[in-house]
C-alpha cells in the first residue's frame, strides 16, 4: 500500500546552494512521523515542500495517492502549526480558529459547533472571545493547533510547535500532542531538534543532516542500531572505542577491543566490518557501563580510572580512563549506590551486557 | 554652579530658542488675522472677525480649497494603493534589479522639484496631455509615493510573513489573503501612508504651479492674491484655518493609528 506521503528524490536548490536532498521518504496514514536534526539541516525547507510553501527543484511529492506538484497550499489537504505559531493578533481566538472554515461555507451553526469542538480538543474553551495579542505562549500554541485541526486535515504539519515554551509545559505537551494524535487518528509531521521529544512522540523518526536523511526507523531502532556515527552521537551519547580485529558473522561481529577483550555485537542493517579499514569503530551507550562494586562479580570486568565526575540529581556521568583506549568513555549511573561518591582519580571496575555493543558505520 | 548644570542649562536655552525661532512667525498668523489692521505689523489695532467673514463669500478660494482637497484625496489614495504593491515586491520577493527598482522609487526625494516640474510639462505638453487637476495628481504621485514605500517598507517588516502563509494553509486565496489579513495587520501604516501624503499634497507649491491649468490648488491660489497687498489680511486668515484643520487632523490620525496599531501590535 502506497504511504499517505510520498516523497521521491526530492531536492530544494536555493540559488546554487543545495539546501535539501536529493530526500525519500514514505510516511503511513495515521503515523507520527518526525524529522530530527541539527539547525540547518533542512527539516523546515522538506517541510514547506510538503506544505505547499515552497516547490522541490527536483523530485516529487504525492499525498494521499494525489500528486502534489504546482499545487499551492491552499489546495493541498495538510494543515501547517508554524514555528511562530502566526496568530493573528486583529482576530479573537474564536475568529482565529474559525478562519479557514468561513470559506467552506458551513452555516452559522455548524462553524460554531466545529470551532467550539477544536476549542474543547485543545482545552481552550471560554477563551474564545481573547484577542490573538493577548495570549501566553501555550495558548497561542493552542489555538494555532486547534486552527489548522479544525479544517480535518489529512496531514498536520507541525514545525518545532513546542521549542518556544519552557520545560515543564514541552513536557506536558508532548503527552498532549501525542494523546491528540491517538484519538483523531490523522497523520502528524514533527520536525524538532530535540532527540528526547523525537524519541518520547513518534512512530518513526528521519534523522537529518546536512539535507540528507541518514536513518528512517523506529525510536527504538534508532537508539539502539544508529546508521552511522552521526546518528549515534545526535540522538543521547555513545561512546566510541577503538577496535583491532573485526569479523562479521550474520547479523553480528565480533571484534578485540584494547583493554576490554574480546566481545561480540551488533550489526546495523546494511553495515560491513570488513569497509571499516584499520580501526573499525564499536559503540556502547553511557548506561549500557555499569559500575562492579565491592564484592560483586561479573563475567566482563572492564579495569578504569576515574578522571571526572559530573552529578545530575538522579544520575552521575563518571569519565573513565581505559588503558588500550584513546578516548575516555562516558558511563551514566544512578546514584542509589553511591555513584555520586567515587572520587576522581580512584580506580573503578565497570561490566556491560553482551549484548551493549554495536558496530559504528563511517 | 557645576559645569554640568551650566551646561544643562545652556541647552535648555538652545533648545527653547529653537523652538521659539520655529514656531513664532506661525504664531503670529492667527494673531495678525484678528487685526482689524489691513496691514501686519505691532501695534494691534483692534479685534475683528471681517477677514475670516471676507473668505466665506469668496468663490474663487472656495473652489481652489476644493481643487486642493480633490488632487490630495487622489494623491494620497493612489499613492499608498502603489505603495502597498511596491513595498510587498520589496520586502516579500526577490527578483533581479530589486536595488535599482527601489532606487529609483525614491529618487524624487532627492531631485530638485523645479526640475521634475519643468521635465514633467514638458513630456506632459509634448504628448498632447491637457493641464488639469489630473497633472497636478500625476505630478503628486511622483513625490508621494517615495514616502508611502517607506512607511509601508517597515509596515511589511513590522508583521511575520508566515501570518500570511497561515492563510493561505488554512485554504484562503491570495486575493482573500489580502483582504483578510494583509490589509488589516498594515493598517497602521496605511493610515500613516495616507495622511503623510495628503499633507504633502496639500501644501505642495511647485509642481502644482507649474502643471495646473485653469483650476489653482490652494497654494497657488494664495501665491496669485499676495500680488495684492489689500488681500494679504484674508490670506492670513486662510492660513489660520489651515493650521487649525492641520492639527485637528493630524490628531485624529493619530489616534485612529493608535487604535489600529493596538489592534494588530505582536506580543
Ligand atoms: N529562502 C532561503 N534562501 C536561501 N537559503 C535558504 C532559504 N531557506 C533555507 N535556506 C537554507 O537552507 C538550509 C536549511 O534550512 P532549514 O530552514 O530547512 O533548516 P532547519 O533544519 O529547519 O534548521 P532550524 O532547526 O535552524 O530551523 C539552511 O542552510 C538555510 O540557510
Ligand atoms: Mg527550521
Amino acid at each position: 500500500m502506497a504511504g499517505m506521503i510520498e516523497i521521491e528524490g526530492v531536492e530544494k536548490h536555493y540559488g546554487g546552494f543545495r539546501a535539501l536532498g536529493p530526500v525519500g521518504a514514505s510516511i503511513a496514514e495515521g503515523e507520527f512521523f518526525s524529522l530530527l536534526g541539527p539547525s540547518g539541516c533542512g527539516k523546515t525547507t522538506l517541510l514547506r515542500l510538503i506544505g505547499g510553501f515552497d516547490e522541490p527543484t527536483r523530485g516529487t511529492i504525492a499525498i494521499g495517492g494525489a500528486p502534489m506538484a504546482g499545487r499551492p497550499a491552499n489546495l493541498r489537504p495538510t494543515n501547517m502549526v508554524f514555528q511562530s505559531y502566526a496568530i493573528f493578533p486583529h482576530l479573537n481566538v474564536t475568529e482565529n480558529v474559525a478562519y479557514g472554515l468561513k470559506r467552506l461555507r458551513l452555516g452559522g451553526e455548524e462553524e460554531r459547533r466545529r470551532v467550539d469542538e477544536a476549542l474543547v480538543q485543545v482545552e481552550l474553551a471560554g477563551l474564545g472571545s481573547r484577542m490573538g495579542n493577548q495570549l501566553s505562549g501555550g495558548q497561542r500554541q493552542r489555538v494555532a493547533l486547534a486552527r489548522a485541526l479544525v479544517m480535518r486535515p489529512k496531514v498536520l504539519l507541525l514545525d518545532e510547535p513546542l521549542s518556544a515554551l519552557d520545560k515543564k509545559l514541552r513536557e506536558q505537551m508532548q503527552v498532549e500532542l501525542r494523546h491528540l494524535q491517538r484519538q483523531i487518528g490523522i497523520t502528524f509531521v514533527l520536525v524538532t531538534h530535540d532527540q528526547y521529544e523525537a524519541l518520547g512522540m513518534s512512530d518513526r523518526i528521519a534523522v537529518m543532516f546536512g539535507g540528507r536523511i541518514a536513518q528512517i526507523a523506529t525510536p527504538k531502532e534508532i537508539y539502539q542500531n544508529p546508521a552511522s556515527r552521526e546518528v549515534a552521537d545526535f540522538l543521547g551519547g555513545m561512546n566510541f572505542l577503538t577496535a583491532r580485529d573485526i569479523a562479521a558473522n550474520g547479523s553480528g561481529f565480533s571484534a578485540d577491543l584494547p583493554g576490554i577483550g574480546g566481545i561480540s555485537g551488533r550489526l546495523p542493517a546494511g553495515s560491513d566490518p570488513a569497509a571499516a579499514g584499520a580501526a573499525p569503530v564499536i559503540g556502547i551507550r553511557p548506561e549500557r557501563l555499569r559500575i562492579v562494586w565491592e564484592g560483586e562479580t561479573a563475567d566482563r570486568i572492564i579495569e578504569g580510572t576515574v578522571a571526572d565526575r559530573h552529578y545530575f540529581g538522579e544520575v552521575t556521568n563518571l569519565v573513565v580512563d581505559i588503558e588500550g583506549q584513546d578516548a575516555a568513555v562516558s558511563v551514566v549511573e544512578t546514584n542509589d549506590f553511591g555513584a555520586d561518591d567515587i572520587p576522581v582519580g580512584s580506580s573503578i571496575r565497570l561490566t556491560c551486557d553482551p549484548d551493549a555493543f554495536v558496530f559504528m558505520p563511517g | 554652579m557645576t559645569g554640568r548644570s551650566i551646561g544643562r542649562g545652556i541647552l535648555t536655552g538652545y533648545v527653547a530658542l529653537y523652538v521659539a525661532i520655529l514656531y513664532f512667525p506661525v504664531l503670529l498668523l492667527p494673531v495678525f488675522s484678528f487685526n482689524n489692521s489691513a496691514t501686519p505689523k505691532f501695534p494691534l489695532t483692534g479685534l475683528t472677525f471681517k477677514w475670516y467673514e471676507g473668505l466665506a463669500g469668496n468663490s474663487a478660494m472656495h473652489s481652489a480649497a476644493w481643487n486642493s482637497l480633490l488632487v490630495g484625496v487622489c494623491a494620497s489614495l493612489f499613492s499608498t494603493v502603489l505603495g502597498i504593491c511596491a513595498a510587498r515586491a520589496i520586502t516579500r520577493h526577490k527578483f533581479a534589479g530589486k536595488g535599482a527598482a527601489s532606487g529609483l522609487i525614491m529618487a524624487p526625494l532627492i531631485l530638485p522639484e523645479i526640475i521634475i516640474a519643468i521635465s514633467l510639462l514638458v513630456v506632459l505638453l509634448s504628448i498632447g496631455m491637457e493641464l488639469s487637476l489630473l497633472t497636478v495628481i500625476l505630478g503628486h504621485l511622483l513625490i508621494c509615493v517615495p514616502y508611502s514605500v517607506t512607511v509601508l517598507v517597515s509596515g511589511f517588516e513590522g508583521f511575520d510573513p508566515s501570518m500570511e502563509e497561515a492563510s493561505r494553509d488554512l485554504g484562503e486565496t491570495v486575493w482573500g489573503t489580502l483582504r483578510r489579513v494583509t490589509l488589516p495587520m498594515l493598517m497602521p501604516s496605511i493610515v500613516s501612508s495616507m495622511l503623510v501624503t495628503f499633507t504633502i499634497s496639500l501644501d505642495e507649491f511647485i509642481l502644482a504651479f507649474f502643471l495646473t491649468g485653469t483650476e489653482p490648488t490652494l497654494p497657488v491660489y494664495i501665491w496669485g492674491q499676495l500680488r495684492f497687498a489689500a488681500k494679504l489680511p484674508n490670506v492670513l486668515a486662510l492660513g489660520s484655518i489651515l493650521i487649525a484643520l492641520s492639527l485637528v487632523m493630524l490628531t485624529v490620525a493619530e489616534l485612529v493609528r493608535r487604535r489600529a496599531e493596538a489592534r494588530t501590535a505582536t506580543t
